[in-house]
């Protein structure tokens, strides 16, 4: 495949069927740098199975996708952990932070895995914490915060490697509606301040609304609403 | 919004002229849709003939001469009863959507494509409150906030009515 002009990630004629189900049926996808991309779609349209595709945790059956010029599928497992570790980050509908590290200790893990000593990694960490105001829970466990304080660490953690691309699954599902929009808020200004891209999957219209613009995900296709309108 | 009560309720915490009035209200409530001078003086004039305000004096000036307004007692019950009432819920905007989508199923038209054209229209207004939103002040927060969720409420009718589109087909389209 060609990647549209100047875009970071795309793919195009994504397949993939689990047994039976079909989650993907041909889909197609591209995003630019620093942009934010909402990928919507009714329960089990397959927009998590897409978002998991171009993060290069599931191989799609057939189709392909592009990551800044290389094609995944030529990578090797080592290489596409890699990938996952430095370049792309993310972020989940439960924090998902290791509840015996503290929280600085979770966000600064991304770099400690990639070699960072601790001493840097936190100090990368409590920035970042600083930018999404949880900085004063840097010595506090996962499990002594909120809910939304501990998304808001789960999206410092995301960016901390400075990542081309994360990627956000329903990252304020477990959220109310001021908590939502505040970790929307601080994660889309972040990622717009570093060009970071992000694929953000959401059945909720007002987190949509934190986007560029959106691709609708149905019965494993995908329609892109902006050359539709 | 009912202009004549909003004016009614601003004049409660004094008498004003015509200007004041529209000052006030655009300032408070006029974003979107700012006063025109008309309708301040053609809303004040229908609200002294009901009794609601009286003429509290009279400048003269260079110009034509400014009525200065106070509310009356029946202005303030009014107000009250007014601010009591719930508001009929407008479902204006979902009847003329169900038409479109029962006439693309009868006319064997894509309804789903009509259904997600709306969507990402509602979503363009609702990205541009967003934004508004988050670069304005709390009271330009609120008012998007209202907005916002009543879009997300259209929306929310959207996606119910895409899930369901093979059953409505049925129910329209067999006799």
């Amino acid at each position: 495949m060609t990647a549209p002009a100047g875009s970071l990630l795309a793919a195009e004629g994504l397949r993939k069927a689990y047994g039976p189900t079909v989650a993907l049926d041909g889909a197609e996808f591209s995003i630019h740098p620093g942009e934010v991309v909402a990928v919507m779609g009714p329960s089990g349209s397959g927009k998590s199975t897409l978002l998991h595709c171009l993060a290069g945790i599931v191989t799609p059956d057939a189709g392909s996708i592009l990551y800044d010029g290389r094609d995944l599928a030529t990578m090797n497992d080592a290489q596409r952990s890699a990938l996952r570790r430095s370049e792309f980050g993310f972020v989940f509908q439960f924090g998902q932070l290791v509840p015996e590290l503290t929280c600085v200790e979770n966000v600064a893990l991304p770099l400690r895995l990639n070699g960072t000593s601790r001493k840097r990694a936190e100090q990368t960490a409590l920035d970042w914490m600083r930018r999404l105001e949880v900085d004063d829970l840097a010595k506090k466990r996962p499990g002594e915060v909120s809910g939304g304080q501990g998304q808001r660490v789960a999206v410092a953690r995301a960016l901390v490697t400075s990542p081309r691309v994360v990627f956000a699954d329903e990252p304020t599902g477990a959220l109310d509606s001021l908590n939502g929009e505040r970790v929307m808020e601080l994660l889309t200004e972040a990622a717009r301040s570093a060009s970071t891209a992000v694929v953000l999957v959401t059945h909720e219209a007002r987190v949509a609304a934190y986007s560029d613009r959106e691709i609708v995900v149905r019965d494993g296709k995908s329609r892109d609403m902006e050359r539709v309108v | 919004m009912s202009i004549g009560h909003t004016l009614l309720g601003l004049l409660e915490s004094g008498p004003r002229h015509g200007y004041d009035l529209k000052r006030a209200f655009d300032e408070k409530f006029g974003h979107d849709r700012p006063l025109h001078y008309g309708q301040v003086y053609s809303t004040m004039s229908r609200l002294l003939k009901h009794g609601l305000v009286e003429v509290d004096g009279i400048e003269a000036g260079d110009g034509p001469e400014r009525k200065r307004y106070a509310i009356t007692e029946a202005g303030i019950t009014d107000v009250e009863r007014w601010l009591g009432t719930p508001e009929k819920p407008e479902p204006y905007l979902q009847s003329t959507l169900y038409t479109k989508v029962v006439l693309a199923l009868l006319t064997h038209r894509d309804a789903a494509d009509i259904l997600d054209t709306q969507r990402a229209e509602h979503l363009r207004s609702m990205r541009i409150l967003t934004d508004r939103k988050r670069k304005g002040d709390l009271a330009d927060q609120l008012i998007c906030d209202h907005a916002l969720f009543h879009l997300e409420a259209d929306l929310r009718w959207l996606e119910l009515t895409a899930a369901r589109l093979d059953k409505l087909r049925q129910a329209v389209v067999s006799p």
